[in-house]
């Protein structure tokens, strides 16, 4: 914390006697390599990062996927497998040097003076030994505690991590807990021996955005309680925000930007940089008034990094010879003298502003729908779980309970909610995969709820298409792409032959892909060029209604903006309306028309996005923004921390769903009776017990 | 489409198979089994031709001094049938026999695992109670059951080797086919009106040939000691044909004597199940650096 | 739990009623045959007849089918026609004599697999891995009547140290252990290399797991590591193929004993279905299926017990 005083103390001359002035920090990196042997030679993954992080600072380390910053992390532990080495340069950690350390020395380190926090940690725990038992462990080797000794100092680390009920907790095994229980149980772990250095791999990823909420909140205060100093790597520049004093963004195994949290999102001076925070939809802008902005191409493999400057190839201010010639020094920049970049050109660049919301078209305010394509009513899908030895005595499990939505032609309908709400068991009932056990589906006036997707008619199947989540399981390894466009074709709109192969090509300009991606397999394509293949396929047969499913939740957030401006761009040609299932309220904000926050399988709100994103909010959509982490230091939002897990969907709490969990519950009415639905003027529905007029009195949210 | 773009296509599938068959140098242990397979795939085929005597022509003056010599190069056996014509010849057998059961026991098996797979439901149900009974039957068990009932043939051995094998692959398929069901193109292919038939052939069963390849790799050399197996116990096929398995039984008990009789086919049969074994294996590491 | 252990009974009892209908239909089915296989070939017509009348074969399927299964469930196996005695009076001593060579076997089987397997998968790719999957691989593939050759050409002819035969009889030129060590090995080397490789691919994927590399960073040692993160979920997934190969041992010995003409329940089985035995087949048939199905009852259970997973859900 002093350094950040320092460093924002300003008027201070030259950077170089202030990086001196420093007290010796705790972990430093001195020009480290890092190579993987494979069979084809030597990998120089990481070829040279030098950083330093004092006691008690964060630093986050950004960059996209296959940008080294997990390779780095575990370079750190000097964890790095059998193929991997240090290749050259130091890890200094309290001074020493790692790269020095034998076995036994490493091993009176790790989990003892620097820990680690994992990206999964359903895995990271062992199945088959109860979580107190595994916290045990670590004063039990490092310090050689007692039993009992050890027993005491998992409870009480277990009550600082704020898990409910430690006792019981403490002998239950991993699979029995949530995933944020399962995550502050890993926290817990690491900081049993009081570690001076934390390294958190993607602590986050995969957590529902209000577990996610309350994990960063505990880390942040943890952090300060024990002064640990932290590396945290995300993909997420919110969370980054959230937690670091300092962020690091790397790409192409290089360190490209480095610099306080503030300097570098005031100032964001490589071109990379820039690009990554251009890429995030947020605050004030939709699809109305301005595109995303994606940056080009896509991370070079290893083997294929530019000579030069490795971003060039994507970079809209590259200046060849100058860029592309030699590898990029590393200069210090701004005030502080602690701004450090990679780019030859930074002094020149024009200075970055972040994209306002532009004075276009706003968004339509009510929340009424014209032309309903689609039309929704008390829908409700319920899994027979079946007990005992005959199956007989089972009982429901309410995956979707009694929804009303209406989708207008050519707009987006956007349903948003955490795991478990219903969303993906709403699309496989529209799609037909599993069917309705009650309410209505129309679509363009025919009733499709519950006829499976065999019997429905051809042009029903034809007015309803899909993209999918995952970009690796949406499209048949075996098939290439010109099939998989071709067939659609063929079954869809009967066409086949030439014209086939013509209307393929044409899906495939429409998708911004190359022709030549018709002989192509998809194992030889990028996960953003997959879903805009499955996009392509979903074209195929002209549909009325595009069903997509978290169709970018799997993409880095400079391939994400690009997917979205194809979705919207092709819906303003094409007039296609689109339903598009999302966790991610940025991008619902950005690109929906009209909003369902779902919550156990019911509706909690409905409106248009401007309705839905301003009071009055219903808790869960108001706990569900505060939850947003905001990649921009400067807005100051209120943080609603919701306790609790979301419960599942077996054990769906009588009254209002989001009862158990809400922070404006207002008393025994909440668990016991089903809230009402509240209807504004325009159209915005509130499920809640609470009075519109109450719910109205809340600060808007900045986005 | 016109029969040039067909051929060449063909042409272009042929290339791809034959360079992921360069792929196998990778792996020594696979060389060395793809050799040894195919080492007896050619004697098989060329038996006729290079077997230096009839396989079941008696020599009675060999009888006398049986070991191996410049005219019998592996000696006579107890008949004085000359034992490398025998083994050549036996090999026909083994590599007619064992690739008919593994190919109809594969036809069975990923039909009704696809089936099961795919339709979940009763159909799995029944197609899973009648594997389970079938597999309840220690194999060796069923072997004895259907060959003394249905008596010692060629086809008799296919059938059983097919009424046990099937079970078996229909467990893999059926569990492969569970999986691959639930991928999003499956999904995206119902959803353009496939067919259920399409989707099993065209959707699902192309992605489950990695693991399948390799099983059917190991299956043959199972199938090979189980051929082996029924011959040595007198199960397989009926005397005088030269079959490796039979040709020790014959001459087990002579052992003390003259090894070399059981001795020989003994290892003919070994190294052929150990080709397959090697060969299977040599696959799957090469599948897995794909 | 309960429930579970139910519905594995409730299927125990279907599979093995539906086997007893295969092999009932297999063997009993046409009623002349079976008087026919008592008389053998060279009996009139007239007397087959006779007999069919009188064993009460000429009655419909349905009842003999359960009067069959009343007998064999009341312990009543029938008569050995190749053994010209009461079944039950010749497959228990069989059975003994089995058991004793299946429980030495599967004891070494146990130990060396567990050894050979962790030792090979927690360092995938490692020389010892190397070596110790290439053997697996090679003595798998080794048909057991063809490592009783190889045997007893070593040790036998050659060494001279050991039976080449089995017989069990006390009073004889070898030892009574002696003569169970070639048939022992024989299984060993056969059933071993199996077991060893599916130990080992549990243990290479465990080694894989990120709570494997949770237990390094916390900075336990590698023996550490192995013996109390490792050990234990590497032994989950193999547990019930280990179980399963007590089937092997107590029924898939007929290839073993026939080479070593050991006294046991496969050779039993072996000869009295050469000879058209039906009563001793059917009654062994029904007794190794019956080891089956338990065992993969055992198997599920201990699954279970290994795996909090299951065991808590």
């Amino acid at each position: 914390m002093e350094d950040m005083t320092a460093a924002t103390a300003k008027n201070l001359p030259a950077g170089a006697a202030q990086r001196q002035a420093r007290p010796k920090p705790i972990l430093e990196l001195r020009n480290v390599a890092i190579s993987y042997m494979v069979r084809a030679g030597e990998l120089k993954v990481i070829p040279n990062v030098s950083l330093s992080l004092h006691q008690g600072e964060a630093l986050g380390l950004v960059g996209e996927s296959g940008c080294g910053k997990s390779t780095l992390a575990y370079a750190i532990m000097r964890y790095l497998g059998g193929a991997g080495r240090l290749a050259g340069g130091q890890i200094l950690f309290e001074g020493r040097d790692m790269r020095k350390m034998s076995e036994a020395e490493l091993r009176s380190i790790r989990g003892s003076r620097m820990a680690m926090v994992y990206q999964d940690p359903m895995s990271s725990l062992n199945p088959v030994i109860p979580v107190g038992r595994q916290l045990m462990e670590v004063p039990m080797v490092h310090s050689g505690a007692s039993e009992a000794d050890a027993k005491k100092r998992a409870l009480d680390m277990l009550r600082e991590v704020k898990l409910p009920d430690p006792e019981t907790l403490f002998n239950r095994y991993p699979h029995q807990l949530s995933g944020g229980q399962q995550q502050r149980v890993v926290i817990a772990m690491a900081l049993m021996a009081e570690p001076s250095l934390l390294v958190m791999d993607e602590p986050t990823t995969g957590l529902d955005v209000t577990v996610e909420a309350a994990v960063l909140d505990l880390v942040a205060t943890l952090r300060r309680k024990h002064n640990t100093a932290i590396v945290f790597i995300s993909h997420n520049l919110g969370t980054v925000v959230r937690i670091c004093d300092r962020i690091g963004v790397m790409y192409a195994g290089e360190l490209v930007e480095e610099g306080s949290i503030a300097e570098v999102f005031r100032d964001p001076s490589h071109p990379y940089t820039r690009g990554l925070l251009n890429a995030i939809p947020s605050l004030n802008a939709d699809k109305r008034n301005r595109p995303l902005s994606a940056i080009p191409g896509q991370v070079p493999p290893i083997l294929a990094r530019p000579k030069g400057c490795v971003f060039a190839p994507r970079c809209v201010y590259v200046e060849p010879g100058r860029c592309t010639t030699k590898p990029i020094d590393t200069m210090f920049y701004g005030e502080s003298g602690l701004h450090r970049v990679k780019c030859v050109r930074t002094r020149e660049l024009p200075r970055h502003t972040r994209p306002g919301a532009a004075n276009g078209n706003d968004a339509e305010s009510s929340s009424a729908v014209a032309e309903p394509v689609l039309l929704v009513g008390k829908l409700a899908k319920a899994y027979r779980q079946t007990s005992g030895m005959f199956g007989g005595g089972g009982y429901d499990v309410h995956a979707v309970d009694g929804i009303d939505l209406a989708a207008g032609r050519g707009t987006t309908l956007a349903i948003v909610g955490e795991s478990g709400c219903g969303k993906s068991t709403f699309a496989k009932v529209l799609t037909g995969i599993e069917q309705a056990t009650g309410g209505s589906v129309q679509l363009a006036g025919a009733e499709i709820g519950s006829t499976p997707v065999e019997a429905r008619d051809a042009a029903i199947k034809r007015a309803i298409q899909m993209v999918f989540q995952n970009p690796d399981s949406t499209l048949n390894p075996s098939h290439s792409i010109g099939y998989v466009l071709s067939r659609a074709i063929r079954k869809l709109r009967g066409v086949g032959g030439r014209e086939a192969r013509a209307e393929t090509e044409a899906l495939l300009k429409t998708v911004n892909l190359p022709e030549e991606f018709a002989s192509r397999k998809p194992r030889q394509l990028s996960g953003g060029q997959k879903q805009r293949v499955a996009i392509a396929r979903a074209l195929a047969g002209e549909p009325e209604l595009i069903l997509a499913d978290e169709p970018v939740s799997a993409l880095d957030v400079s391939v994400q903006a690009a997917i979205i401006n194809l979705l919207v761009e092709i819906q303003q040609k094409r007039g296609a309306t689109l339903l598009f299932i999302s966790h991610d309220l940025s991008v619902v904000r950005y690109l929906a028309d009209h909003v369902a926050v779902m919550y156990l399988g019911k509706v909690m709100e409905f409106g248009s996005v401007a309705e839905v994103f301003s009071p009055p909010y219903h808790p869960y959509t108001e706990a569900l923004m505060s939850a947003v982490p905001i990649a921009d230091p400067d807005v100051k939002q209120e943080r609603i921390i919701l306790e609790g897990a979301i419960p599942s969907p077996t054990e769906r709490p009588k009254g209002c769903p989001f009862a158990t969990r809400c922070h404006r519950k207002i008393g025994a009415i909440c668990d016991e009776q089903v809230p009402p639905e509240q209807r504004t003027e325009t159209g915005h529905r509130i499920a809640c017990h609470i009075p519109l007029a109450e719910l109205r009195a809340v600060e808007k949210f900045a986005f | 489409m016109s029969a040039t773009t067909a051929n060449a296509r063909s042409a272009g599938t042929l290339a791809r198979t034959w360079a992921k068959v360069r792929l196998l140098r990778e792996s020594p242990v696979g060389m060395v089994g793809a050799f040894l397979v195919v080492f007896w795939i050619v004697v098989a085929i060329l038996a006729p031709w290079i077997a230096p005597y009839d396989p079941n022509a008696s020599n009675m003056d060999a009888l006398a001094d049986p070991g191996p010599s410049a005219v019998n190069w592996l000696g006579t056996d107890n008949q004085g049938r000359d034992i490398l014509s025998r083994i050549m010849w036996g090999s026909r057998t083994v590599l007619g026999v064992a690739p008919v059961a593994v190919l109809i026991a594969y036809t069975i098996g990923c039909f009704m695992g696809l089936l099961a797979g795919y339709y979940r439901g009763w159909v799995d149900q029944l197609v899973n109670r009648i594997a389970d009974i079938i597999l309840s039957f220690p194999a060796i068990v069923l072997y004895i059951i259907v060959i003394m009932r249905l008596g010692p043939s060629a086809f008799n051995v296919v059938m059983a080797v097919v009424f046990i094998a099937s079970p078996q692959i229909i467990r893999i398929v059926r569990g492969m086919t569970l999986e691959l069901r639930e991928q999003d193109y499956v999904a995206a292919a119902k959803m353009r009106g496939e067919s259920a038939l399409y989707i099993m052939l065209a959707e699902i069963l192309p992605n489950a040939r990695g693991p399948l390849i390799v099983d059917a790799c190991l299956r043959m050399g199972y199938t090979t000691i189980t051929i082996g197996v029924l011959g040595f116990l007198g199960l397989g096929l009926p005397p005088p044909a030269p079959d490796w398995g039979g040709m020790v039984k014959d001459t087990y008990a002579m052992m003390t004597i003259y090894p070399h009789m059981a001795l020989f086919p003994a290892l003919s049969i070994t190294s052929l199940v150990v080709g397959f074994s090697l060969l299977a294996d040599g696959i799957r590491e090469i599948s897995l650096k794909d | 739990m309960l429930a579970f252990l139910g519905k594995r009974l409730a299927s125990l009892i279907f599979t093995m009623l539906a086997v007893s209908i295969l092999v009932f239909v297999a063997f009993e089915f046409t009623p002349g045959q079976v008087a026919r296989k008592v008389l053998g070939p060279f009996a009139t017509q007239d007397q087959v007849d006779q007999l069919t009348e009188k064993m009460g074969l000429n009655r419909p399927v349905i009842e003999r089918y359960f009067e069959w299964l009343g007998h064999t469930l009341s312990g009543n196996l029938g008569y050995s026609t190749l053994f010209k005695t009461d079944v039950n009076n010749i497959i228990w001593g069989r059975l003994g004599n089995t058991l004793l060579l299946a429980a030495i076997a599967f004891v070494i089987i146990v130990v060396f697999s567990i050894v050979f397997g962790i030792a090979a998968g927690m360092r995938e790719g490692s020389k010892l891995d190397r070596v110790i999957s290439v053997s697996s691989i090679v003595t798998t593939s080794v048909p057991e009547f063809a490592s009783g050759v190889f045997l007893a050409s070593i040790f036998v002819i050659w060494l001279n140290l050991l039976p080449g035969t089995s017989p069990l009889d006390p009073g004889g030129e070898w030892s009574i252990p002696s003569q169970l060590v070639l048939p022992v090995a024989v299984m060993v080397l056969y059933d071993l290399g199996y077991v060893v490789r599916m130990v080992r691919a549990s243990m290479v994927e465990v080694m894989t797991k990120p709570y494997i590399r949770t237990a390094v960073l916390k900075g336990l040692s590698f023996r550490q590591v192995i013996l109390k993160h490792a050990l234990r979920n590497a032994m989950i997934a193999p547990f019930t193929v280990i179980l399963l190969q007590i089937n092997y041992l107590v029924t898939g010995v007929v290839v073993v004993e026939a080479v070593f003409a050991y006294p046991g329940f496969g050779r039993m089985l072996l000869e009295s279905a050469l000879a058209q035995d039906v009563a001793t087949v059917e009654a062994a048939s029904l007794f190794a299926v019956f080891v089956t199905v338990s065992t993969q009852i055992l198997g599920d259970l201990g699954y279970m017990y290994l795996n909090p997973r299951i065991r808590f859900s």
